[in-house]
């Protein structure tokens, strides 16, 4: 009787313990995510603050019918789909290419990561100074194409009535002003990711290689044949984790352009950004739903691939 | 044989090296241009910012240069000394980010202590919603964020800002793996040598973890130092923004103030990444893989 007393009283001495440690954070994501989440299920689904009326899913119909969200969705989609592939591939490239025997390893190392530790805020202004429609890298693409003949990139244009224009690129507000965010993007990314690639690198059995190394294989097949299938679960987890970055490239978007930006760069949090100008909270909480439920169809995705090959994406 | 070998090995080189300069470049322009006078900077940019007072010498094309033709410290005198607003706004930004750093490392601390020392079924689901919340964009977790702001009467007052960072989830996940790691026999000992819980969360299993604690102190200041969708939604004026959101939407007169006020703002980042670079490392490794 005395035994299971003291038993008793250890379980519940380590659930007060556990408890007390798990506390202020437990209260804490309480307050400010999990409960105020579900009053967001709530206010999605009735007509407005004050009348209180059920609607179900009018809300929702209206936020996905609604032209700036489709457009907000798309101009999202379409940079993570650009952005996300090469930031996978060029990480690993970067990573393989560590792996070579070139010298000063180490600070190469560093100068790739280095960008992930300078603040974007610090960065705008250079990357204005490229991109600007008088900027560098039209002033350098000009001077390639004249110096080598390929092509012909000359500012000044004269029409037939004898105005001048300007015919450069402009790449923050024309069609192509998903580039140079594209490039801020993997200008941050890319150490992250070949990181988590160089420590998947590290983790193949050398024993394997050298195995194959000995049967006479090359670099390229042994990279093929072998590492890639090792490397296989980090990429997936590589690009999942860069398709959720890719959603956060709201920052440099309006660090760089605006809180109102040309075409191509209306983000999904400027539509949630002009919501909460218009305290618009059924449409607010709506989006935010829609949003969540994609994401976590993508995490699911993420678990499914972590528990399928498990220990072999652990660090 | 060799040859060839040397060949790749050049060609190798030449790549990494060509990848490096790209990688620094944009870092290094920034802040050899902190050191330009405000003439050369309008020589070199005017036609980019349409700056250029009454005959001001203004290029036609825009001046890259990585040297300036004179170094100077007019831009950090204007920045730092003659007019105290830029200052008060550097001090905006550490009064944001340096609590939040404290408070939500060590609330996390305890959280994952929690997660390591009393598993169960509840706490796996839990700790597998803090995973979820991490990942969620902003899109998704301003809204909350928001409500509870304002329901607390919190909107325009730092603690709107402060209150979500310290309880944060990322750094608890991050320190949870680390602490999955400590071998059970070190715990298990000193439970027999009597030390109570607190004891051991204090003396065995923060101590053990200082290199991750320094890791993740590392990866929560430079996304705090980064904010810019909490600050725009919370805080109504614009005169409060810390220097992250401010940074952007600085005059275009004081262009030359801006690279100075650039390079002062990557500092404490580049300084803590320079000297704990390794533990960053660490941090991204354990970081890679989301099961506990």
């Amino acid at each position: 009787m005395k035994a299971t007393l003291v038993k008793l009283n250890r379980k519940l001495g380590d659930k007060l313990y556990s408890g007390a440690f798990l506390a202020p954070s437990f209260i804490g994501v309480m307050t400010f995510f999990i409960a105020p989440f579900f009053v967001v299920i709530y206010y999605a689904m009735i007509d407005s603050p004050v009348r209180q009326n059920f609607v179900w899913f009018d809300n929702f119909e209206r936020v996905l019918g609604n032209w700036a969200f489709q457009t907000a969705a798309q101009h999202t989609i379409m940079f993570s789909a650009i952005a996300v592939p090469l930031a996978v591939a060029l990480a690993l490239g970067l990573a393989v290419l560590l792996e070579q025997k070139i010298p000063a390893k180490s600070q190469l190392r560093t100068f790739f990561l280095s960008p992930m530790m300078v603040p974007v805020a610090s960065i705008v202004l250079i990357w204005q100074v490229l991109f600007h429609q008088n900027g560098a890298v039209n002033d350098l693409l000009s001077t390639i194409g004249s110096a080598t003949g390929w092509f012909s990139y000359e500012r000044f244009y004269t029409l037939s009535d004898g105005r001048v224009i300007n015919q450069w690129i402009d790449w923050f507000s024309s069609g192509y002003n998903q580039f140079p965010i594209v490039l801020l993007f993997l200008w941050k990314n890319l150490g992250y990711n070949m990181i988590l690639f160089m420590a998947a690198l590290n983790n193949i059995p050398k024993d394997l290689i050298e195995v194959a190394q000995i049967e006479g294989g090359g670099a390229f097949y042994i990279f093929r044949t072998v590492k890639m299938r090792f490397l296989s679960p980090t990429i997936l987890f590589v690009t999942i984790l860069s398709l959720i970055n890719s959603f956060r490239v709201f920052r440099e978007v309006f660090l760089l352009t605006g809180a109102h930006p040309y075409g191509g760069l209306y983000m999904l949090q400027h539509y949630m950004n002009n919501m909460f100008e218009a305290l618009d909270f059924q449409s607010l909480a709506a989006a935010a739903i829609i949003m969540c439920i994609v994401m976590i169809g993508i995490i699911g995705l993420l678990f499914l691939i972590e528990s399928r090959y498990g220990k072999d994406v652990e660090g | 044989m060799r040859k060839k070998h040397l060949i790749r090995r050049t060609l190798m080189t030449a790549v990494a090296v060509f990848f490096a300069v790209l990688f620094l470049m944009p870092t290094v322009l920034t802040i050899a241009n902190s050191f330009m006078s405000q003439a050369e900077i309008t020589a070199n940019y005017g036609v980019i910012f349409g700056s250029a007072s009454e005959g001001a010498y203004m290029s036609e094309r825009v001046n890259l240069k990585l040297i300036p033709d004179m170094v100077t410290f007019q831009q950090y005198n204007t920045a730092l000394i003659q007019s105290p607003d830029y200052l008060l706004r550097f001090w905006r930004s550490i009064r944001l980010v340096a609590p939040i750093v404290v408070v939500q490392v060590l609330v996390a601390s305890l959280a994952a202590y929690s997660f390591t020392r009393f598993r169960g079924r509840w706490k796996e689901i839990l700790f597998f919603s803090y995973i979820i919340l991490m990942l969620m964009p902003y899109q998704v977790t301003l809204v909350p964020n928001f409500l509870i702001a304002r329901t607390f009467n919190l909107i325009d007052r730092d603690w709107s800002i402060l209150l979500p960072g310290f309880v944060a989830p990322f750094s608890v996940f991050l320190l949870t793996k680390f602490m999955r790691r400590i071998p059970i026999s070190y715990i298990e000992a000193a439970k027999l040598d009597g030390a109570g819980e607190f004891q051991i969360y204090r003396r065995i299993a923060l101590p053990l973890c200082r290199s991750a604690l320094y890791s993740v102190v590392i990866l929560v200041f430079i996304d705090y130092w980064n904010m810019v969708e909490l600050p725009l939604i919370m805080l109504s004026d614009p005169d409060t923004h810390p220097l992250s959101v401010f940074l952007s939407r600085i005059n275009r007169e004081e262009i030359g103030v801006a690279f100075a006020l650039a390079t002062l703002y990557m500092i404490p980042t580049l300084l803590m990444f320079l000297h704990g670079e390794e533990y960053l490392i660490e941090g991204i490794t354990y970081s890679g893989g989301i099961k506990g």
